[in-house]
C-alpha cells in the first residue's frame, strides 16, 4: 500500500490530506452529536435569576425574551422590579462589573404595589385584561374587572390603557407572612462618626509643631 | 525517568514558551486581566496542547514520514491543532457554559496561539518519541498556564495600585511581562 503511494508524490499527498480531512470530520461530526447542547443554557440561568414578573419595563416581551437579550449581549440594567439585587446576581453570574439601575425603565420602588380597580367605574372594556402579563384580572366584556390579589405582580402595565382611569396603584397591606418586628438600631448605627474637620483647630497647630521639632532636630543630627 | 524530568522543568522553567521564547503572547495579554479566566485558559489551553502534541507525532511518524511528505508537515498539524480546539470548544460548550462565555473569542484562538505549533513542530525537530512529545507538550502547556495565572494575579494587583498615568493599562503590563521574561531568564543553565 506504502509503496504503491509513495511512487506517486503528488496523489500521496493529496490521498494523505483528503484521507486526514475524512478522518478529522468524522471525529467532529461524532463530537457535534456526542456534545450536543439543548437550547442555551446560559439563559435558563439568567431567567432564573429574574423576578418572573413578566412586566416588560426592559422593553422585551416578558423575563425569557429578556433573558435571551442578555445572553446575546444587552445590558443587564433594565430591571426594575428585580432592582439592584438581581443587577448583582446576574453580573456576578456572567462576571461583569455590576451597573447601577438604569433610570429610563423605572425605578426600583421600596413598598410593594398592586393593581386595584374601582370596580363601580369600570365600564367593561376588557383593555386592562389584555394587557395584564400574568392574567391577573378576571372579567368579561361589559362586564365588571377585578384584580386577582395573589397573582398581581404590580408590573402597572394596566394602568396605561384604562380609558376611564379605574386603575390605582395601592401599596399591599402587610399581613401575617411578611410582617417582621423592627430591629432596633444597633450601636453602630446609634456612634456618632467624629470627621477630622470636627477636631479643633488648636489640637493640629501642636501636632505641627510637634512635627516640625521632629524635623528640625533630624536635620540638626 | 530521568529524561522525562528534564523535559517537565526544562519546558515549564528553563525554555519556558511565553516568557524565554516568546510564543504564544495573544492569550498571554489578552486573558490574563482576570485571574479565574487565566485559570480557565490555562485549563484549555493545557488539554488542546498536549492532545495536539500526541497527535500530531502521531501524523507526522505514522503517515507523513512512511510517504516522504515531511513538506506537508506544518498543514497537517495545522488542520490537527484547530481540530483538537474545535473538539476542545464542544466539550467546554457541552460541560461548562459559564467558562464558554468567560473565554468567548479567546477559545477558537488557540488555534492561532503559536506555542501550540510550536511544540509539534519542535517535537519534530528534536526527534521526540510519541510519550516525550506528548510530555513535551503538557510541560510547555503547564509553563504557560503558570506564568498566565501568575501574570494574571499580578495584573489583578496592578489594576487597583497607584500606577503614573503614562503607565497606566496595557503599559505596565507590558513592562510587568517584560520583567517577568527578565526573572525566567535566570532559570537557564538549571537544566
Amino acid at each position: 500500500m506504502y509503496d504503491i503511494i509513495a511512487q506517486h508524490p503528488l496523489s500521496a499527498a493529496l490521498v494523505t490530506l483528503v484521507g486526514l480531512s475524512i478522518i478529522f470530520g468524522a471525529i467532529l461530526g461524532f463530537a457535534a452529536i456526542k456534545f450536543k447542547v439543548e437550547g442555551d443554557p446560559i439563559v435558563e440561568q439568567i431567567d432564573r435569576l429574574l423576578p418572573q414578573t413578566q412586566c416588560g419595563q426592559c422593553g422585551y416581551p416578558g423575563c425569557k425574551p429578556y433573558a435571551q437579550a442578555i445572553a446575546d449581549g444587552d445590558p443587564i440594567n433594565k430591571c426594575p422590579p428585580g432592582g439592584q439585587t438581581t443587577i448583582n446576581a446576574i453580573a456576578d453570574l456572567l462576571d461583569v462589573e455590576a451597573p447601577t439601575l438604569d433610570a429610563e425603565h423605572g425605578e426600583e420602588s421600596d413598598t410593594k404595589t398592586i393593581a386595584y380597580i374601582r370596580e363601580d367605574e369600570c365600564i367593561g372594556c376588557t383593555k386592562c385584561i389584555q394587557a395584564c402579563p400574568v392574567d391577573a384580572i378576571l372579567g368579561a366584556a361589559k362586564l365588571m374587572h377585578t384584580v386577582i390579589v395573589s397573582e398581581c405582580t404590580g408590573c402597572d402595565l394596566c394602568v396605561e390603557p384604562c380609558p376611564v382611569d379605574c386603575i390605582d396603584m395601592l401599596p399591599v397591606d402587610k399581613g401575617l407572612a411578611d410582617w417582621k418586628w423592627e430591629l432596633p438600631p444597633t450601636a453602630e448605627q446609634q456612634i456618632q462618626v467624629i470627621q477630622p474637620s470636627d477636631i479643633i483647630a488648636s489640637d493640629h497647630a501642636n501636632q505641627q509643631d510637634n512635627n516640625d521639632a521632629d524635623n528640625s532636630g533630624e536635620k540638626a543630627a | 525517568m530521568q529524561d522525562f524530568a528534564v523535559i517537565l522543568i526544562s519546558t515549564i522553567l528553563v525554555n519556558n514558551f511565553v516568557l524565554v521564547q516568546f510564543l504564544g503572547l495573544c492569550p498571554f495579554m489578552g486573558v490574563s486581566s482576570k485571574l479565574e479566566t487565566a485559570i480557565g485558559m490555562g485549563g484549555a489551553t493545557t488539554f488542546v496542547l498536549t492532545l495536539a502534541a500526541m497527535s500530531s507525532y502521531m501524523v507526522n511518524s505514522w503517515i507523513l514520514v512512511p510517504l516522504n511528505l515531511e513538506y506537508l508537515k506544518t498543514i497537517s498539524f495545522i488542520l490537527v491543532i484547530a481540530v483538537v480546539v474545535q473538539f476542545t470548544k464542544m466539550f467546554i460548550e457541552k460541560s461548562s457554559p459559564l467558562l464558554y462565555r468567560v473565554l468567548g473569542v479567546f477559545l477558537p484562538l488557540i488555534t492561532t496561539n503559536c506555542a501550540v505549533l510550536g511544540v509539534a513542530l519542535q517535537n519534530t525537530a528534536k526527534a521526540h518519541t510519541l510519550a516525550e512529545s506528548t510530555l513535551y507538550g503538557f510541560g510547555a502547556a503547564l509553563g504557560f498556564s503558570l506564568v498566565l495565572i501568575l501574570f494574571a494575579a499580578m495584573r489583578e494587583r496592578l489594576s487597583v495600585a497607584d500606577v503614573p498615568k503614562p503607565f497606566k493599562g496595557a503599559a505596565i503590563g507590558m513592562i510587568t511581562a517584560g520583567l517577568m521574561s527578565l526573572a525566567f531568564m535566570g532559570f537557564s543553565g538549571l537544566v
